[in-house]
């Protein structure tokens, strides 16, 4: 639990996409079994082409049919195979939510769903915008849901799958962000990761969004001399509400953040926690409001809803009275 | 294995009637059921698992067994039947473990982990197809010769995933996969002509690239061994289309009162209708 990181980030821009295509790749050479099913979106230029072009016989395409790709996965799985899958964005929770439910979840497979193009990061407009896939997931029975916070976690929990029974989302974004871990780590999956130690505040993050958490955190020192602590919620499924409530009887404050609709996510699992403990501290949710987003790049669109630095920092102000 | 299998139409078909009166039964003890999909499948279901299916009901897991996946899950009670007749559980425990709380090991839709008899737990309509063909590939990769069989029923046909999975199936060229469909011509509120026609559905098929055998009565056994007869050779290598095997059938099969009827496509049956239909049923005993 204890802090990891420092405001010195690896600032080569790490890309989660990539990362587990390539991580998927290097478990094959390793010779680990599994097989790999995927829509019409891996380009073969990819890290992921890779294993297409050298593992064919494990490689399956299923065109652009999601509820189509995710049953047969649970399929494969049934047949003895771990399953990797990867969709697009919003037509995994959206267009296979049935399958998920049922297929994967209901008849408890090990099939690890791979959402990549999550929240906003897509582009492309509300269609394209993943944004109530937690919400889904987070009732659903069995399932475990995992939001890595940049490409090293994301090989971490790629890894760490193939030892961990039962159905799994990971959740990846677009492009990522920064590598927030300056050194190497042990991850577990439920145990959420005390990335920044603070004393007047908390911001539980999940997602690539954890690298803006950490700067406004600092902007906060610089500005205010404030101590803003970071809590890595990794695993939205099992939550760890042990970590949760210790950060909020620590200081009393408390502010999530998400790619995410602020109704159902991160930042409603978070609310259910101190409610049920009668929390009387200060809360805030940072995410989507209840609206179809506005079109931008992914920046313009975060600064827009204040899910940037700059938004968390005035957030923070505000809750702060500072 | 439990049982010896049956390998002669008469005694087959003598089973046939074994089934269907167990299956009033345990229908009028638990008070819920879909009679009219349950007895149109008996004779396809009575087919598989008292003759071609490589399958051991007191060995469910067994390695290499075919795997059959009933789709249509709301028909459940027919394989609980079956199972019931092969030795895995009495009807009375059957009964005392129907949707009992936490106790359940057998619901109106079934559920794998309860029930380890079953391949896949099944109930939502639309999702057995895809399952299949996903099972089919991984029975190629894993280099194992069973066969994958799955029951769709003709209203589930309406669901657009089975249409997804019949282009994969083609398009992945599962010789191992074969899908049959219960062709009893009524879903729950008419005729699927009238709800939802999928006719002519073996040339709609046979364009997904699937190798068609049409059953005109999947209530002779005759003709449905004679289908049944033409699947291909469990080989996980080989590359050639799946077969789909449209199986016409009449809803209620063997009792007077229900076949043919929509309306008995889901619910209980009262002591009375029990006895007529028992009656009915006991006539299509062959001397």
């Amino acid at each position: 639990m204890a802090a990891k990181t420092t405001y010195d980030f690896d600032m080569m821009l790490s890309n989660a996409r990539e990362a587990y295509g390539e991580e998927l790749y290097k478990m094959a050479c390793e010779g680990k079994d599994f097989v790999f099913t995927f829509s019409d979106n891996v380009a073969p230029s990819s890290s992921a082409g890779k294993l297409l072009k050298e593992f064919p016989e494990r490689c399956f395409n299923f065109g652009i049919a999601e509820p189509d790709q995710v049953g047969a996965s649970a399929g494969l799985a049934l047949s003895g195979c771990t399953v990797f899958s990867q969709v697009f964005g919003p037509f995994l929770p959206l267009r296979a939510a049935d399958q998920i439910h049922t297929d994967i979840a209901y008849n408890d497979v090990k099939v690890r769903l791979i959402g990549t193009h999550s929240g906003v990061t897509a582009g492309g407009g509300p269609t394209h915008n993943d944004i109530a896939d937690l919400a889904l997931y987070r009732a659903i029975p069995n399932l475990t849901v995992v939001v890595p916070a940049d490409a090293a976690q994301c090989c971490k929990f790629i890894r760490a799958s193939m030892d961990y029974e039962g159905p799994m989302i990971i959740r990846i974004d677009r492009a990522g962000s920064p590598n927030v871990y300056a050194e190497d780590y042990e991850l577990t999956i439920g145990k959420a990761i005390e990335t920044l130690e603070g004393t007047d505040a908390y911001i539980i993050s999940c997602g690539s969004n954890l690298y803006e958490c950490l700067m406004a955190a600092k902007m906060m020192k610089e500005k205010h001399g404030s101590s803003i602590g970071v809590l890595d919620m990794h695993t939205i499924k099992p939550l760890d509400e042990d970590a949760i409530l210790r950060v909020a009887q620590k200081t009393g404050n408390i502010v999530t953040v998400e790619d995410h609709s602020i109704n159902g996510g991160l930042g409603g699992a978070v609310a259910e926690v101190l409610c049920e403990v009668s929390y009387k501290g200060n809360f805030r949710r940072v995410g989507m409001p209840d609206e179809f987003a506005v079109l931008g790049s992914t920046d313009d669109i975060y600064h827009y809803y204040g899910m940037d630095r700059d938004g968390i920092t005035a957030k923070l102000e505000e809750m702060l009275r500072l | 294995m439990s049982e010896k299998k049956l390998l002669t139409i008469a005694e087959l078909e003598d089973k046939c009637v074994d089934i269907r009166s167990d299956l009033l039964n345990f229908i009028y003890r638990i008070g819920m059921g879909h009679l009219g999909g349950e007895l149109s499948i008996v004779e396809m279901a009575v087919a598989l698992y008292y003759k071609y299916l490589n399958f051991d009901v007191m060995d469910p897991h067994k390695e290499g067994r075919d795997r059959f996946i009933l789709s249509k899950g709301h028909c459940s009670e027919t394989l609980y039947t079956i199972f019931s007749d092969l030795g895995a559980y009495t009807q009375d425990y059957m009964v005392e473990h129907f949707e009992n709380l936490d106790q359940y090991k057998f619901g109106m839709h079934s559920n794998r982990k309860k029930c380890p008899q079953i391949e896949v737990s099944a109930g939502s309509l639309g999702h057995g197809l895809p399952i299949a063909v996903g099972y089919a590939l991984g029975a190629r990769y894993r280099k194992e010769n069973y066969r994958v069989i799955v029951m769709i029923g003709d209203g589930e046909f309406d669901e657009g995933t089975n249409w997804e999975a019949l282009m994969a199936g083609g398009h992945y060229q599962l010789n191992n996969l074969t899908c049959i469909l219960d062709k009893n011509g009524l879903q729950m509120t008419g005729t699927t002509e009238h709800v939802m026609n999928i006719d002519p559905v073996a040339d709609k098929v046979r364009a997904f690239g699937w190798e068609v055998i049409e059953i005109e009565d999947g209530n002779d056994m005759a003709q449905v061994c004679a289908a049944l007869d033409h699947l291909p050779e469990r080989d996980y290598a080989k590359r050639a289309k799946p077969t789909f095997i449209i199986s016409n059938t009449v809803k209620g099969k063997g009792v007077s009162f229900m076949e043919g009827n929509h309306k008995w496509h889901g619910g209980g049956i009262g002591e009375e209708d029990l006895k007529t239909a028992l009656a009915d049923v006991a006539k299509m005993r062959k001397a």
